[in-house]
């Protein structure tokens, strides 16, 4: 089969056009399904989220609310205006800390409380993480940072 | 006093790089001396940096409190390495590293280039001069670091305690060769842009610049990515962190650029994609650097927010790519296209390579930078997680692992897929009869691994089957294979090599993501709990103190499934001076395999909870980044592109007739 110097490259050009096209419909498809949004407990009320979708729930740990079953880990995580009940199973960040800030991955069970996947560390104690320094300074609790 | 002497040399490496490029840039077509000049700016320049960062490392080595920077990342107490690494631990220090890695790449070319053509030499040391002007600028007038405190306290205040590791003597000096090292190759570009002089002599003296940044920058990934799994104690080895995928992004794409150089130098082809590549690359090491200084993301790696240092980075970004872009479409359409082929053939399978890096490098980058511009946009706070990269990223490397093999086996201009499939027989078989064993071995679990196993030992064996083929293996008697063999180019065996190693990462990856075993429990002294076969007893804890930093530590003793007893520690240290926690997970490494014991806290019942897994294979994923890197070096010392040798080789030819 003789292509033309033509042919050759419009195949190639055809080729390479097919894949982008398929990648780009892949991220899109990715960015719509698989992207995990970060709520306050105040957010959660609001917006009504549906429980078993992935999502990341910020705050501060309230005082005197985390107790320890064996492995089992239960907290709350409050943003000053709502409170809300997680449930953690595995080793706490080294940095987890009553009153201090808390980023946690997971989905919300039927029972209204949050099913933690990941806890995520802090990496020192100066910072808070930056969604929850935001939130937390929306809903008026804390102030600095700036 | 010395610090000033640190200070000063730096000052004057600033304004030597201005005058470097200024006059480099006006003199480029013209005499030798400009030449010379630039030459030796570019060392001078290495020596005035070295000289800086010495007097800065002997700050921290002899805990000089009135060094403002010493103070903020330092302590008395801490190990002389430690001292020595807090160096670069912090904002300032680290980008004095840039700097000096920036410098170490202009004297290099200095030094190595000679037999560059005089004019691309001027333009490209030129053109690194002008970034070190404006980097070492920018450290100079926005980070600092021979700030001088008064009254110089007491003691210091300690570098992050998760910092206080030996993966910060090698992670960050290897990932900055690597990341800043393709600045050279932006360099070469421009020069290349400027001068016009766009060719396939270009890409073979580019080439060796690019292996090995390309190189360091393989090992600086892969060691990252080690220290993060056995510091941070998640077990994870890789997290689809932004600021992991800054660097993988240069990654991705300097392999792109690794490969179309290839064709650029054999062919004369893809030569605007080329030189558009080595702009990109560069350009993403910028774009990390500024997502990880700006401090728009939080991480480990984000050691002082401060957006105005951001800003500074984004303007330098926004210019030295800008620049480029506008000498690219002033250059580009003058360039005539270079050799023709067909799809099927060795160029088409390189372009094939490109795509889909260079699409899996888009897809990382809207991947790390939506949620920014989402949250700018809309105020939505979203995380772009490991699902849409497993996804989106994935997709796009299975074809490109499964096509790897076929490469090597084609021809330039036009290959014949039918033949390579027939001499690829073989490898096919060879592949298909190793998973059917394996699988056989372990049961056929149902999901992707089979897949991503089979394609990790098609990528292996292929690799193997290309050097066997080359040999003529079975085809001619062994001992002229065995001749053949050892009088194949070092670029053919690092080729292999370096394919070789992605095998051995995949499968490292696939086994260990897979196969993995977690368990989360509950332990008194005494108890046992069994994981994957082993046999874990946790025998007690005990009070320790290190250097800086007091522990618990847990003695867990493990009876392996052949029978072998070890034991391993896992701590939780409490740093003295910044009272920070951190955990020391406890890994003991079987064959391959590794078991992880994370230890935590105390139970108000008594006992520990403890978190085990097993990780089979799991050190293949960074044996198979170091297999590549080695790759890399091997191809270095290639005679056919090692630096500044392309001459010689036909010199002593014409002397020897």
């Amino acid at each position: 089969m003789a292509l033309t110097r033509k042919q050759k490259r419009l195949s190639i050009i055809a080729g390479l056009g097919l894949v982008l096209a398929i990648a780009a419909g892949l991220i899109l498809m990715a960015l719509r399904d698989q992207i995990v949004f970060f709520y306050s407990p105040s957010e959660i009320a609001e917006k009504g989220v549906a429980p078993g979708e992935a999502i990341r729930l910020g705050g501060l740990v309230a005082d005197g609310s985390w107790m320890q079953d064996g492995e089992t880990n239960t907290f709350v995580v409050t943003d000053g205006a709502t409170e809300m009940t997680a449930h953690y199973v595995g080793i706490l960040p080294d940095l987890f800390r009553e009153g201090q800030g808390v980023v946690a991955e997971g989905s919300i069970r039927p029972d209204g409380t949050f099913e933690a996947t990941n806890v995520l560390a802090k990496h020192d104690e100066n910072y808070l993480p930056r969604e929850v320094a935001d939130t937390l300074r929306d809903q008026g609790v804390w102030q600095g940072g700036e | 006093m010395l610090i000033e002497l640190g200070h000063f040399a730096l000052v004057l490496a600033c304004v030597l790089a201005v005058a470097q490029a200024a006059i480099g840039f006006a003199f480029w077509r013209a005499s030798g001396t400009a030449a010379r000049f630039v030459q030796q700016a570019a060392i001078l320049q290495f020596l005035l940096v070295g000289l800086g960062f010495a007097t800065l490392t002997q700050a921290f080595v002899a805990s000089d409190f009135s060094v403002r920077l010493v103070v903020e990342h330092s302590h008395s107490l801490q190990p002389l390495i430690y001292k020595i690494t807090s160096v670069w631990g912090n904002h300032e220090g680290s980008m004095l590293l840039f700097v000096l890695i920036l410098v170490l790449f202009g004297a290099a070319v200095a030094a190595f280039g000679r037999n560059l053509p005089r004019d691309l030499a001027t333009l490209v040391l030129s053109c690194q001069g002008l970034l070190v002007a404006a980097f070492s600028g920018f450290v100079l007038l926005t980070s600092n670091p021979f700030w001088r405190l008064d009254p110089a306290p007491m003691d210091g205040t300690e570098l992050n305690p998760i910092l206080q590791d030996l993966g910060l003597a090698i992670h960050p000096p290897l990932l900055y060769l690597g990341y800043v090292g393709f600045s050279i190759c932006f360099s070469f570009a421009a020069a290349a842009l400027i001068s016009g002089r766009i060719d396939a002599a270009w890409a073979r003296w580019v080439r060796p610049w690019t292996l090995a940044s390309w190189s360091f920058l393989t090992l600086g990934i892969a060691m990252g990515s080690y220290w993060a799994y056995y510091e941070l104690g998640w077990g994870g080895w890789w997290f689809w962190d932004p600021v992991e995928n800054a660097s993988f992004m240069p990654w991705l794409a300097g392999t792109a650029l690794l490969h179309s150089a290839i064709v650029m130098e054999k062919r004369n082809a893809l030569k605007i994609w080329t030189i558009f590549l080595a702009t990109i690359t560069f350009a993403l090491s910028l774009l990390g650097t500024f997502l990880v200084r700006s401090g728009i993301l939080t991480s480990v790696h984000t050691f002082a927010s401060d957006p105005a240092r951001g800003t500074v980075i984004l303007g330098m970004l926004a210019v030295f790519i800008g620049g480029a872009f506008a000498l690219f479409a002033l250059r580009a359409p003058a360039l005539r296209a270079g050799g023709l082929f067909a799809p099927v053939s060795r160029e088409g399978a390189l372009i094939l390579n490109n795509l889909f890096l260079s699409t899996a490098t888009a897809g990382v980058l809207v991947g790390t930078l939506y949620p920014l511009v989402l949250e700018a946009l809309t105020g939505a706070r979203i995380t772009v997680g490991a699902p849409f990269f497993d996804l989106t990223f994935g997709a796009l490397m299975v074809p490109l692992l499964l096509i790897i093999p076929f490469g090597p086996f084609l021809a330039w201009k036009r290959g014949d897929l039918v033949a390579v499939v027939q001499r690829l027989t073989f490898a096919i078989a060879a592949t298909l009869i190793v998973s059917i064993i394996v699988f056989a071995l372990i049961g056929f679990p149902m999901s992707l691994a089979p897949l991503g196993l089979a394609i990790g030992f098609w990528i292996m064996i292929g690799a193997l089957a290309e050097l066997a083929d080359r040999a003529a293996l079975g085809r001619r008697r062994p001992g002229a294979s065995w001749q053949r063999l050892k009088g194949l180019p070092r670029s053919v065996y690092s080729t292999a090599m370096a394919h070789f190693g992605v095998g051995v990462t995949v499968i490292g990856i696939v086994c260990a993501t897979a196969f993995e075993t977690e368990v989360i429990t509950a332990m008194r002294p005494g108890e046992t709990v069994d994981v994957a076969g082993y046999t874990v007893t946790y025998e007690g804890e005990s009070q320790i103190a290190g250097e800086n930093f007091s522990a618990d530590r847990g003695t867990f003793a493990v009876a392996s499934p052949w029978g072998t007893t070890h034991e391993i520690t896992s701590e939780r240290r409490t740093y003295l001076v910044s009272r920070m926690p951190t955990t020391e997970a406890g890994i003991d490494t079987y064959g391959f395999s590794q078991l992880y014991i994370q230890f935590g806290e105390r139970m108000a019942e008594g006992g520990r909870v403890v978190r085990l897994w097993h990780k089979p294979f799991v050190t293949l994923i960074w044996l198979g980044a170091v297999i590549m890197a080695g790759a890399g070096a091997l191809s270095l010392t290639d005679r056919r592109i090692r630096v500044g040798a392309p001459k010689t080789a036909r010199k002593k030819a014409e002397t020897a007739q």
